[in-house]
Formats: C-alpha cells, structure tokens, sequence
C-alpha cells in the first residue's frame, strides 16, 4: 500500500496541504521574499507563541474567548433547538413562530453590531448575544427540517405498534431528525467562531480578538497571523469534535459505516 | 351522523383466556365486516361489504388497483374508521395483541438494531430481557437469529420483509393483516416467503388476511378467496386444496384461473 493511500485512511492526509505551505511560506520568508512586516515567518509566529504562552496571555485570552463562544453557543443552539422541535412537532407553534422567525432570519446579524453596542455596551452581554443570535438560527432551521422530513411511514408504523407520544418521539422522531440537527450543529459551530471574532474585533477588552487589535495597534504583526491561526485550530477543533459525535451517534446511518 | 359503530374488543383489554387450541379456533369468529362503507370525500371505496371470517382462517383478498384492498385492510388494522356499517372482532386472548399490520414496505427503524426493530411488536406487552428473549426466538423462526444485532440497511429486500414479519407475529396476534408485503420481492424470494409465511401461520394459528394482487399467491396461500370490484364483494371463493400446496399443480391452476376469469369478464 502506498504511503498516500495509507495517510488518506487515517486522515492524515488532510495536513499534508497546510504543512507543505508552512513550509514553503518559512523558505520564502527566510530568502527574503516576503518582508517580515508584510507577513512574518512561521517561525517569527511559533516564537511569539512561545512567548504569550510563557506570559499566560495567550492562555487566558483563548479562555476567556472559548468561554463566550460557549456560552453563545449554549444559549442560542439549545432556544433554537426547542423551538426548532416545538414548530416541528406542533403545527399550532409553527403558525405562530415560524414567519417571524424567518422575518428575523433574514438580517445578518452582525448587521446589529452598532444597535447591540448602544443596548449592552462592549460588555460580555453583547459578545453572548450576537452568538447567541448567529447559532440560532442553523440550528432551529435544521431541527425543524430534521423533524417535517422524518418518514411519515415510520411514524405510521409507531403508532400501529402502539407506541405512546412519548416512546415516539424518543424511537422515531428525534432518531430520524438527528442527521440534520447533526448539519445544523456542525454549521452553528463555524458561526459561532466567525461571530465571536467580529465582535471582540471591534468592542472587548479580552479575548483572541482583542488581542489581535492590541497587536495591530502596535504593529506586532507576528501576534495577529498568531491570532489567526489560533482561530482556524479552535474552528477546526470544533467541527471535529462534532464529527466525531455525529459518527457516534449515526453508526447506524450507511454513510458512517466503515466497508 | 354516519353510524361508525366499532363495536365491542376494540381495545387490547383482555377478556378472560380462553385456550389456544385448534380445536377451539374452529368455528369460532375472528371479525366480521357487516354493510361497511367508506367514502374518502365524495369517492365511494367501499360500498356495503359484509364478510365473516372464522379464527385461524387464511383469506386472501384480490382485486385491481384502487379497488378498495387496502382500504379493507386499513379498517381492519383500525388505522381508518368506516363511514357505515360495523366491524366486529371475537374475544381478545391475554397476552395477545389484537391485530398486527405488515405494510408494503418493511418499515424498520434505520437506527436500531435488527432485534430491536422486532421487540416494537411487544410494545405494552413485554420489556426488558423478556422481550429480548422473546424477539430472538422470532428471530429464530423466520432464520435470521444470526443477524440479530445488526443495522437494517445491511440486510436485502427479503431479509428485511422477514424481520418486518418477525416484528408482527412476535406478540402472537389474533390476526395479522398483510398488505401485498411480498410485492417488491423478486420472484423467488418471493416463494420462499410465501412458503414461510405458510408454516408460520400453520405452526401459531393466527387469522391471515393477505391483501395481494397476484392471483397465483392467493390461491397458493389462502383458504379463501374474496374478490374485491367497484368496492363491493364480486366473489367469495373457497381453496379446498391440502396442504401442503405445490405451486404451480393442476388443482390450483384451474382455481387461479376462475378468479382470472371472474376479474377480466367484470369491472
């Protein structure tokens, strides 16, 4: 078997890309062509690293940032998934909810900065709700789609058998609404991020975000691609992390199965 | 008001036990159809059928598509209620559920496991080890004890129907109504299933009502044969044939050929 095949199956294959570009931006950083206050080479950034970690800066900033991306993420992704169940399940709340929400869908919601400023200042409260706000709605939208597209014939067959509300919501209907909470929560989760990184872009006073704009402000440009490539590590920690529930908990869906 | 009288045994309450035996089964009724009408709006599916079926009896019903089949079968699975006339069942049995539907499709839930697709059929029956126990020995009758613990998705078209018929027969019904659920299958899956389906029935001694339109099955299957026209009962036909029945003899080909007649000279 060949070494690339092997790596595709371990899913090393993945960092082969990323690592060849370090590599070659480290070559051309070293001859000199690309100026070190254009883009600093990655070992200028591993050493910055070095540096905020020996400081605890570094920690304690990506803390406080996963803390509020978190909590965003709390707050939005389980209002949104009850109503999302609630509008799926109840055609009564799906009438009243489902167009207002759609209406609100509709902004961007980073859109709000200005307007969320003036309500919460540049306190944690602000941060939460726009996370809070961005989450919401993948997941709602997925949960409710999860929810309408379960197999009406399933269900039939449930209440044949006699199963109960109860037995039938926790054995048909979440079971066949998970691949799609699954899409919602995978997309929430790169939102979430995105969302996080604006908002302490332009008003903090901690987190990764504020201490890209610290670092901008004194033109200490190895910090910033440091932030940067600190929030593509968080990212993509996440979206494992959902994968990797997602295939533990859709073992039974074909697509996850292993050959 | 349309008098939809679903009288009596509509529940699974249990009635006191009566035995089992075939003995008993004979003679006694399993559910009987009186004038029963159904209109969906303005369309007329059913138009006063009447129909007594004793317990343990295998009877087939035929007829063309939109003839009304399915309809019948849903009354009697109580998944539609009639818009006239009554239905009404013999004596629920403790420890039995009433009537069991197997749809076209084998209905499996993707994400659970073969066994525990069949244990649905205990649903307010048996829980926990005594239902696993129960749904293995089901397992076991339609020869699939060996996959108990595997996803649905991995086993073939016939495989499936079989845990979709192991899942309906696990909580020992009185009738189990079978709506053309060999319909998909390719012809020989579709023997074996049928010679299946035969010593099943022989061995619990349940009431079948197969609901198919192959002529050929029903008369291979079945100790009556209803035809179904224009939503009324065009012919009600008796099987004498011992069991067990070789496809495809003398005897049964002239019967097949009966009802064929009967389908295409009317309707």
């Amino acid at each position: 078997m060949s070494l690339a095949i092997r790596l595709a199956r371990n899913g090393a294959a993945g960092w082969l890309l990323p690592a060849a570009i370090i590599a070659g931006w480290e070559a051309a950083a070293r001859a000199g062509l690309i100026p070190a206050n254009v883009l600093p080479a990655p070992s200028a950034v591993a050493e910055a690293f070095w540096r905020l970690t020996l400081s605890g800066e570094l920690i304690r900033n990506i803390g406080v940032s996963t803390l509020r991306a978190l909590s965003g993420f709390a707050i939005g992704g389980s209002i949104g998934f009850v109503l999302g169940l609630a509008n799926g399940l109840s055609t009564l709340s799906r009438g009243l909810t489902d167009t207002t929400l759609q209406m609100i869908r509709n902004i961007p919601h980073l859109a709000l900065i200005p307007l969320v400023i003036l309500w919460f200042g540049i306190d944690e409260e602000a941060k939460l709700f726009l996370v809070a706000l961005g989450v919401f709605f993948p997941i709602y939208v997925n949960t409710l789609l999860g929810i309408q597209s379960v197999d009406p014939q399933l269900v039939e067959m449930g209440r044949v058998y006699g199963l109960d509300r109860r037995a039938l919501f926790f054995r048909v209907i979440l079971p066949g609404a998970l691949p799609s909470i699954f899409v919602g929560l995978r997309y929430a989760l790169g939102i979430m991020w995105l969302t996080l990184i604006v908002a302490e872009t332009i008003s903090a006073s901690s987190g990764l975000g504020y201490m890209a704009m610290q670092a901008r402000e004194f033109l200490l440009i190895d910090v910033v691609v440091l932030s940067i490539l600190i929030y593509a590590l968080l990212g993509k920690l996440a979206d494992s992390l959902a994968r990797l529930l997602e295939r533990l908990s859709l073992g039974w869906h074909p697509a996850f199965q292993k050959g | 008001m349309p008098a939809a009288a679903l009288t009596a045994a509509r529940s699974l309450v249990a009635t006191p036990a009566q035995a089992r035996t075939i003995g008993s089964v004979e003679g006694r009724r399993a559910f009987a159809f009186k004038e029963v009408g159904k209109r969906f709006g303005d369309k007329i599916v059913l138009d006063g059928i009447s129909l007594d079926v004793r317990a343990g009896q295998f009877l087939a019903v035929i007829g063309k598509s939109g003839c009304g089949k399915s309809t019948l079968l849903r009354l009697l699975a109580g998944l539609d209620r009639p818009t006239s006339g009554s239905l009404t069942f013999g004596a629920a049995e403790e420890g039995h559920s009433r009537t069991r539907f197997m749809f076209q499709e084998p209905r499996l839930l993707p994400w659970a496991s073969v066994v525990k697709n069949v244990e649905i059929g205990l649903t307010g029956i048996a829980g926990g080890t005594d239902a696993r126990q129960r749904a293995l020995a089901m397992l076991d009758e339609v020869g699939l004890a060996d996959r108990a613990d595997e996803w649905p998705s991995v086993l073939s078209g016939g495989q499936k129907q079989r845990v979709a018929l192991a899942r309906a027969l696990v909580g020992q019904p009185q009738i189990l109504a079978l709506d053309e659920p060999l319909g998909a299958l390719d012809a020989l899956t579709r023997i074996e299933m049928q010679q299946l389906l035969e010593r099943i029935w022989l061995d619990q001694k349940f009431t079948a009502v197969l609901v198919t339109h192959d002529v050929g099955e029903a008369v291979a299957l079945a100790d009556r044969v209803v035809v179904i026209g224009a939503g009324r009962i065009a012919l009600d036909l008796d099987v004498p044939v011992a069991r067990p029945r070789r496809h495809g003899s003398a005897e049964l080909a002239h019967i097949e050929g009966t009802i064929l007649d009967h389908l295409f000279s009317r309707v």
